[in-house]
């Protein structure tokens, strides 16, 4: 870990001007992976900016009939809020499908949006990798690519998103607000929120420099019978092979994200109207132009037939 | 003493403590946080620095160039070692490549310097500073390439035959003839490796965590090129070792180097990610297995040949071993192939051999019986045999192999599996069950102990032993207070000092049986001490309830041993039992699964091991064992593996995020049912080991039991969803 400064920051707008003024400079909440990555030299701030003081910390209805969550709600918290549970079930059931229970205590709502990929090339700072040393080479694509992306990567990059919460929220259509350094705030669509790799993959998220995320909306409430279903080796406490989020009505239409699969929480809203055809149209549709490696091309069928469990258990 | 003829009774046979299911008497010390382990122990000396431990970034090459300086001027920094200055060191008895590495680097993590610091983030912000420079060269990594290049077995370990195994196979009207794999392994035991180092002029005590204290301080010092009296080892508290720790590893090594270089107490731990590519590992293996049998299921032929890759210098993984022993048949044929691989030091982990070898013979056992359209418990029974099948002339001591399985069977219900596999429906489970032949070799290990009486009754043990978890103290406790006719709380242990006579240490199974009887020796010793000392016969004499007496006379155990107090050392050396027979511990492993008919995914419902292992000395410890057996036997079976980059040569998944093992809810109901037995032949306790038994068989039938409930066959481990999704029937 190299030395850093460290400040607790006021309010969230001077928390974002600390960010712009400081080169280096990382926001901490939880700090369940920043602190890992510190420890391992993949992340090297030289001033964290410590928020969890903020009072960003409460759920509120909003004036449209939706919830707004505060950036520094715990998982935890976020998962049993009885709201949550009640109209947005897709979501409390991601978040309790992650990580642990102490895990959970700590890590936050903007935090986890912000969790980097678990990528084992990522990971050893000895093998070449374009997200964390631009430029250097993508190790993974060759390599050990089991759990890594079938779908929306690049020849730069094939890490996935190991998120949860986060798959939920893109099939919710949660938007993302956040504070800029000089004071304004904006409202980032989830879809938009999560970046592409292309050929530059060390930009992850639409944040700009020093911008805070301060809360995560959902909208008014869907209905529908809410499904998340995490495929993993083993039962408890493991990143997903896959996982479909779905949210499907009675009339056999619906939404689905997937995680596991993709550099981000991977939704395609125009292939949604194959969902009433069933998981393999709407597989195909979804993962439209995925190029899987040899070692996890069985992500494709496993989707497929994650997917049509899922919309058989919603049909009940 | 010399344990060469078969134990006659003796006082364990009282069994007044031995064979209770006692706690541990460590217990409240761990779940109280008061047992220090090594890298605890603020206490054990003053000024402690910390020690970080750098890896090579290649995985064969040399070092070219090491540019320390910005290291060495990075804060609280107080020494680097390397190769370079690090002065002559010698090479351990135990370890393939060295444990502190350069210019050459003979496989990937390989430690190649260790930077001291005042803190732990000093040190290892310094470590990052330090710049090396490779030249690469091509290393080997591949197993399956240097199989099909073409290995024979080496002359170090020739192909045992017996009878003409190739014209009985071939001869044979039912046969089988497949192929297995199994992964590398890490051991990813809880307390990574960890040693604190001290000097003391030319003197040297490592507080460390290891398995093997007497090998482990004669191998640091020779790698230190100094006397082995000068070096003290003390490693009372073990947090897991599975043969990780059976050796001197790197922490310890350049622990006292770092503490020499830096004039003060320096003290190192492995980092999680260091482990899995700097420490030993679990040698993957490709295993072709042949079995001829006649139409009514008598195995004629049956052959094991079993591929692994080690550094040169390194042993083949002996993955045929159980296959030599397990089942009758006149015409047989195991070896091993050995290839050369520059990949971390292939080496022991819990069951080293018996485990893998069996996660692909109890698979094969289980498709031959189907090919027989037999049943897997029958076929197993009537290919029994109680004398080793090379040897008609050499029985084993105690082979209760059948009774295992079919006390197993019946209480496993298993008349309520389908024969038919992929037949079972619950809902969205497709439900099958397993079974699986548990086996692995009994060794007998010569063991010291003294053993102390003062003059308030208290017998203290010391020995070198260690407890890694396993219920050393406990047992070694229980011995001595039947031996000596005493209370559990008149009973001190002291356990793995380098100081204490040497004992077995804890590997092979071994521990338990041997360091037992190595206090009873010495036991047996001081009963003898306590008797003259009294003027008695000690023949005669009857040690119980803290007196000691003869006919009417009586006197108190404290009485006896005085002010001064009494001391006796032996040792048991094993003579020749183990050659006339074969000792052996045997299992039935039963299993049930529930298959994801959508996902794939496999949950273990329920498993039932039933052992015959000599006596138990402490069912409750030995249930412990067996439970955490079974469990890593789930981890072999559905999750554990070393993902080889084979371009790059080193395991990428290297913490314990990449590398799962099960978690608890991965693991079901565990029922483990002791039968009752006593193996002369094995030690004056008449036990033998159990600990890894647990483990022998199990993957093999969480994989029949996958079978069962799919009708898909995987021959390749782990058993991950992704090798058999597009088999399994099509989501409705």
């Amino acid at each position: 870990m190299k030395p850093f400064t460290y400040e607790r920051a006021g309010s969230p707008a001077e928390a974002a001007a600390a960010a712009a003024r400081v080169q280096g400079a990382r926001f901490i909440a939880g700090g369940t992976n920043l602190l890992d990555l510190m420890k391992l030299q993949i992340e090297t701030p030289t001033h964290l900016i410590d928020v969890n003081g903020l009072a960003l910390d409460s759920i509120e209805a909003t004036q449209e009939g939706g919830l707004r969550i505060g950036a520094l709600v715990r998982n935890t918290d976020l998962a049993a809020d009885a709201r949550v549970r009640r109209d947005y079930a897709l979501l409390s059931r991601a978040l309790l499908a992650g990580a642990s229970g102490q895990l959970r205590n700590k890590a936050t709502t903007a935090g986890n949006l912000m969790q980097r990929t678990r990528c084992p090339y990522f990971y050893d700072t000895n093998q070449p990798c374009n997200k964390r040393q631009p430029g250097s080479g993508c190790a993974a694509i060759g390599g050990f690519s089991r759990p890594l992306a079938v779908v929306g990567s690049s020849e730069a990059c094939i890490a996935t998103n190991p998120g949860d919460m986060a798959v939920a929220m893109r099939a919710l259509g949660a938007v993302v607000e956040t504070v800029k350094p000089d004071g304004t705030t904006r409202s980032i669509p989830i879809a938009e929120f999560h970046r592409l790799p292309g050929d530059t993959p060390h930009v992850e998220t639409a944040l700009e420099r020093g911008e805070l995320i301060t809360a995560v909306t959902l909208p008014p409430p869907v209905g529908g019978t809410h499904i998340y279903r995490k495929v993993r080796d083993r039962a408890s406490y493991a990143f997903a092979l896959v996982s479909v989020a779905a949210i499907v009505q009675r009339d056999g239409t619906g939404r689905v994200a997937l995680g596991g699969v993709a550099p981000k929480p991977w939704r395609v809203e125009a292939a949604e109207a194959e969902l009433p055809r069933g998981a393999r149209a709407a597989t195909a549709a979804i993962l439209d132009g995925a190029r899987p490696t040899h070692e996890n091309a069985f992500k494709i069928p496993l989707v497929e037939r994650t997917l049509g469990a899922v919309l058989a258990q919603a049909r009940g | 003493m010399k344990f060469d003829t078969p134990a006659t009774t003796n006082p364990i046979d009282q069994m007044q403590v031995v064979g209770h299911p006692l706690n541990r008497i460590d217990g409240p010390l761990k779940t109280t946080g008061r047992a220090p382990y090594a890298y605890e122990r603020h206490d054990a000396v003053p000024n402690q620095a910390y020690g970080y431990v750098i890896g090579a970034a290649i995985a064969k090459g040399r070092i070219t160039a090491m540019d320390l300086s910005a290291a060495r001027a990075a804060p609280g920094v107080l020494a680097i070692v390397t190769a370079e200055n690090a002065g002559p060191l010698g090479k351990g008895n135990y370890n393939v490549a060295k444990l502190l590495g350069g210019p050459e680097v003979e496989h990937y993590h390989q430690a190649i310097a260790i930077v001291v610091a005042a803190t732990f983030e000093q040190a290892r912000a310094a470590a990052y500073l330090v710049k090396v420079d490779y030249a690469e060269s091509q290393g080997a990594f591949d197993l399956a390439g240097a199989k099909a290049a073409g290995l024979g077995p080496s002359q170090a370990t020739p192909d045992a035959r017996v009878g003409d195994f190739a014209h009985a196979f071939a001869a044979a009207p039912v046969q089988l003839d497949a192929t297995y794999t199994t992964p590398d392994q890490s051991h990813s035991m809880m307390e990574p490796h960890a040693s604190l180092a001290a000097w003391d002029g030319d003197r040297v005590v490592v507080w460390t965590s290891n398995q093997m204290i007497d090998w482990s301080t004669g191998d640091l010092a020779r790698t230190l090129n100094m006397p082995k009296e000068k070096v003290r080892l003390i490693s009372p508290f073990i947090g897991g070792g599975f043969g990780g720790k059976l050796w001197l590893r790197t922490d310890a090594v350049l622990a006292a180097l770092g503490a020499r270089a830096a004039r003060r107490p320096v003290k190192v731990a492995l980092t999680r990610p260091l482990i899995p590519n700097n420490t030993t590992r679990r040698a993957a293996t490709i295993q072709r297995i042949r079995i001829g049998a006649t139409q009514d299921g008598k195995i004629s032929a049956i052959g094991h040949e079993s591929w692994s890759g080690n550094l040169l210098g390194g042993h083949p993984e002996n993955a045929v071993e159980q296959t030599r022993l397990l089942y009758a048949g006149a015409n047989r044929l195991t070896g091993t192939r050995l290839a050369q691989l520059d990949l971390t030091e292939g080496n022991s982990m819990r069951a080293p051999g018996e485990a893998p070898g069996l996660m692909a013979l109890e698979i094969a056992m289980d498709e031959m019986a189907e090919k027989l359209g037999m049943d897997p418990v029958e076929f197993r029974a009537i290919n029994d045999t109680q004398v080793d099948p090379s040897n008609p002339d050499r029985p084993f001591s105690r082979r209760q192999l059948v009774e295992c399985l079919r006390l197993g069977a019946e209480r496993f219900g298993w008349v309520g599996r389908s024969a038919r596999p992929g037949t079972r429906r619950e809902g969205q489970w497709l439900v099958g069950m397993g079974m699986a032949s548990g086996f692995r070799n009994n060794v007998v290990m010569r063991s010291g102990a003294r053993v102390r009486l003062d003059g308030q009754g208290v017998v203290t043990v010391e020995t070198d032993m260690t407890d890694i978890g396993t219920g050393s103290y406990t047992i070694i406790a229980q011995t001595a207070a039947e031996m000596m006719g005493v209370a559990m709380d008149k009973v001190v242990v002291r356990l793995g000092d380098s100081a204490f006579p040497a004992s077995a240490g804890s590997g092979g199974q071994w521990g338990g049986n041997s360091s037992t009887a190595g206090v009873y020796a010495a036991c047996v010793k001081l009963r003898e001490t306590v008797a003259q000392k009294i003027g008695l016969n000690s023949a005669d004499a009857v040690f119980e309830d803290g007196q000691v007496r003869t006919g009417n006379r009586q006197v108190s155990l404290a009485e006896a041993a005085g002010e001064s107090g009494l001391v006796a050392e032996d040792t048991i050396e094993f003579g020749d039992l183990a050659k006339r027979f074969q000792e052996s511990t045997f299992a039935g492993h039963f299993v049930e699964v529930g298959v994801d008919a959508a996902t794939g995914e496999v949950r273990v419902r329920r498993m039932l091991a039933v052992c015959a292992a000599g006596r138990i000395l402490n069912p409750k410890t030995a249930r412990s064992q067996v439970i955490g057996a079974m469990t890593m036997g789930v981890g072999g079976a559905l999750v554990e593996e070393l993902a080889l980059d084979k371009r790059r040569g080193f395991f990428v998944n290297h913490d314990l995020a990449g590398y799962e093992v099960p978690v608890h809810a991965d693991i079901p109901h565990q029922e483990v049912i002791f039968l009752d037995e006593v193996d002369e032949m094995s030690s004056p306790m008449k036990a033998k080991g159990v600990g890894e038994l647990g483990l022998c068989g199990v993957a093999a039938a969480v994989a029949n039991a996958i079978y069962n409930a799919t009708g898909v066959r995987v021959r390749d481990y782990p058993i991950t969803l992704d090798k058999y999704l597009d088999r399994l029937p099509e989501v409705a």
